[in-house]
């Protein structure tokens, strides 16, 4: 009996020391914060410096390609910085590893909140993770700038003030790509394949709006962390579509392809823009044929592949944003390929610095919201944003392209449209070019 | 002898009732202490914990095996997250309900269960749980489930809203560890109970235990009943800490972590349990990066698989060297309570 008494009372009191001990150490680990120098007007900001946080898939499934998105867009606030950085303030940008894994994105996220105390989360990359700590960063009244996903979910100005997309939707996109199949391959058959979360769903959303009902002979989806996709690739041929339209990240297009190589089946793919970057998929054919005992060259088998862009893209070296972050890449990110994820992580980079530049001299948490919200120029997209008070959505549209050589070949004009039932029409304007120092000018 | 046994069992409830409640005073005063900075980091010891102490009743006191303890939480925590948001009265209170739904739905689980493991002993018990933590997270990829449980995408779930005095981050931090205090009581109730005696007996020899009248069976799938509850519970604070219960969250590693934390801390002592928990959530979140980052490695591949390989080390260490765990060492050191110990574990 006195073993029983002894073993809870010090069962208590280690539970309570261990509590103790760890709190104790709080107030050295979270009192170093920088808000209390000169220039500081909100958390994460200095008078010399701004400190941005934001998860990343580094490792896990949707490694391959968006991965370089971070580091890329760390070069471009390197070459800000190198010229001084944006109202005397350098950027310092933190980015941390979830893996795509939505049950880690919420302890990082709230790591770079609580304990670094960034400014406001930049970019942070995934729908099914960032959706678990959209309610936590707007409790929280955290900037959460131009994420890195086009779920319709993040333009909810009334219910998420301060959270913001970037790229075009995905039901913007499916529209558009829709659009284009209906107009390309009347009365052909249509499959469709998608990730099972709400990007693949919101892409299936804007499929449907366009595609007529009767030409999609079948809808399949995967989950992320299961690569065998060949049932649902099997049901694919079965059905004998023409064209399979695939709303799935490069790790996905390509198994896909493997997949129906092995069948024998060669549709013609449209697939989404975060899917198809020429660089990427080729090299993940490569790895993944080997990896099954096979050798396949990477880059002959996505040939010919629809896919949209919102950005210039590397496949027109002539634009003068090509040649910007060109140079950056070469300066501060020669490691990487100068593919579309580096074109992506730098051309996001460069809005971040628009809005910070709008924000002021002395941004707030608030204020960088409210510079949003007075609209950001479109910069290096071929199509404007919609940033209002009563949008948070980004970039309006996308430019069909197809896969040549390693580029993405843009042809006809960009088209814009809405997540309703708004046409799908061309875009009139023309994109500004560069600025010549690279530094957006506000 | 009859009046004896009721003095002892009456005087152990009121015994154990005194420590809880200094331990919940306690308990409160440091959760109030922790700032928010930190109380995040330790939201996921309570789910761990009280995993942990189903973990200790069912291998430390009936003497079977589960590498599955990660498919008990995450029934829980389905259960749980399927269940909470839709009430819509104050959520403070639909929480303590639905956390009693999580504990019976893995308590069927449990049971379901523990009648396959009462037939199955030592290595082949370990490898039908191992196969259940394994396979388990894959349901919800079933396609005819997958739109209800929404994939690998998982379920979110509110914010929990402090009712006051706590913050929001400190209130989670204080609802897991009232659980956990209420566990340790039950549990240390329940061991020195009728039921916990007949578990000793049937982990020390079922053959006695049979012959003195036991039904070795039902003992084992109590044990497997009730360590699944407790597991469901743990399920249900880690889907309230991640505000999400997704299939990654209960993937193989959380099981292997709960194991780790029983053996860390020492096999069969519910103290140890929580001592284990502290150290293997503290390592997953914080210990093994900071590691990491004094190593300078830089490759996230490595740094972010450097818990598990911690756990490893920590488990083989204690087994060859201290192979009652922490507890073991503190008992050594201060040498208290050894003989009745004994009597009672070995």
């Amino acid at each position: 009996m006195r073993t029983s008494r002894i073993r809870l009372m010090a069962g208590g009191i280690v539970l309570v020391l261990g509590a103790a001990a760890c709190g104790g150490s709080s107030s050295g680990g979270g009192g170093g914060g920088s808000s209390n120098s000169g220039g500081a007007s909100a958390p994460g900001v200095t008078s010399t410096t701004v400190t941005i946080g934001s998860t990343q898939p580094l490792t896990g499934p949707a490694a391959p390609g968006y991965s370089e998105i971070a580091p890329a867009a760390n070069a471009y606030f390197q070459y800000i910085n190198a010229a001084g950085g944006i109202n005397g303030r350098k950027i310092i940008y933190k980015y941390v590893d979830d893996a795509y894994d939505p049950s880690k994105t919420v302890t990082q996220t709230k790591k770079l909140i609580l304990q670094d105390k960034v400014f406001g989360i930049f970019n942070a990359l995934g729908t099914p993770t960032h959706e678990q700590v959209i309610d936590f960063l707007n409790q929280s009244k955290v900037p959460d700038l131009f994420v890195a996903s086009g779920c319709q979910c993040w333009d909810d100005p009334s219910g998420h003030p301060y959270t913001f997309g970037w790229q075009t939707d995905y039901v913007v996109e499916g529209k558009i790509l829709g659009d284009y199949i209906k107009k390309h391959f009347p009365g052909k058959k249509i499959a469709y394949f998608y990730q099972d979360d709400d990007f693949g769903k919101d892409g299936v959303k804007g499929l449907d709006m366009e595609i007529p009902a009767g030409q999609v002979v079948t809808k399949q989806s995967y989950q992320v962390t299961n690569p065998n996709i060949a049932a649902q690739v099997q049901k694919i041929a079965a059905s004998k579509a023409d064209v399979v339209v695939s709303f799935t990240i490069p790790a996905f297009t390509a198994l896909l392809k493997l997949n129906s190589l092995k069948v024998g089946f060669n549709p013609q793919l449209v697939v989404s823009n975060v899917g198809s970057d020429p660089l990427t998929l080729s090299g993940l054919l490569e790895t993944y044929a080997k990896q099954g005992g096979a050798t396949v060259k990477g880059n002959e088998l996505i040939q010919g592949i629809i896919t949209d862009a919102y950005l210039s893209t590397p496949g027109d070296p002539s634009n003068s944003w090509i040649q910007l972050f060109k140079k950056i890449h070469d300066q501060y990110d020669a490691k990487a390929p100068f593919d579309g994820n580096v074109l992506y992580g730098m051309a996001v980079a460069y809005t971040f610095a628009q809005a910070l530049q709008a924000a002021g001299q002395n941004p707030t948490r608030d204020g960088i919201v409210a510079a949003v919200e007075k609209g950001i120029a479109q910069g290096p997209g071929t199509v404007p944003f919609r940033f209002s008070s009563s949008s948070h959505a980004g970039f309006e549209g996308a430019q069909i392209g197809t896969i040549k050589g390693t580029v993405i070949q843009l042809s006809g004009k960009p088209m814009t449209t809405d997540d309703g039932s708004g046409a799908v029409q061309e875009f009139t304007g023309t994109q500004p070019t560069a600025p010549s120092n690279g530094i957006p000018t506000g | 002898m009859a009046d004896r046994d009721l003095w002892i069992s009456r005087s152990t409830l009121l015994r154990h009732a005194l420590f809880t409640l200094v331990g919940l005073v306690l308990a409160l005063a440091v959760c109030k202490a922790i700032d928010d900075a930190h109380a995040f980091e330790y939201v996921q010891i309570p789910a761990y914990a009280c995993t942990a102490i189903g973990l200790t009743l069912l291998t430390g006191m009936s003497g079977q095996i589960s590498l599955g303890q990660g498919a008990f939480m995450m029934v829980g925590a389905y259960t749980f997250a399927l269940l909470w948001p839709k009430w819509t009265t104050d959520p403070n209170l639909t929480m303590i309900a639905a956390f009693a739904c999580a504990m019976a739905v893995s308590a069927v689980f449990g049971a379901l269960v523990g009648v396959a493991a009462a037939r199955l002993r030592g290595p082949y018990l370990a490898g039908a749980t191992l196969a259940l933590a394994v396979g388990l997270p894959s349901i919800t990829e079933y396609e005819h489930l997958s739109n209800h449980l929404k994939g690998n995408q998982g379920l979110s779930l509110p914010i929990l809203v402090s009712p006051g005095f706590f913050s929001d981050t400190q209130w989670s931090l204080v609802v897991g560890v009232l659980c956990v205090i209420v566990l340790l009581f039950l549990t240390a109730n329940l061991v020195r109970s009728r039921v916990g005696r007949s578990m000793r007996a049937v982990r020390d020899d079922e053959i006695a235990a049979s012959l003195g009248g036991l039904s070795v069976p039902s003992v084992q799938v109590l044990a497997f009943v009730i360590s699944a509850a407790w597991a469901g519970l743990g399920g249900a604070l880690l889907a309230l800490a991640n505000s999400n219960a997704s299939p990654n969250a209960f993937g193989l590693s959380v099981s292997l972590a709960v194991l780790a934390a029983v053996v860390i801390g020492g096999l069969g002592s519910l103290t140890g349990a929580v001592i284990g928990s502290i150290v293997v959530v503290m390592l997953n979140q914080t210990w093994a990066q900071d590691l990491a980052s004094h190593l300078s490695i830089s490759s996230a591949k490595v740094a972010n698989n450097m818990y598990l390989v911690i756990y490893g080390v920590l488990l083989a260490v204690a087994m060859l060297i201290a192979p009652g765990g922490v507890m073991g060492i503190l008992r050594r050191i201060f040498g208290f309570a050894v003989p009745r110990q004994r009597a009672a574990e070995q």
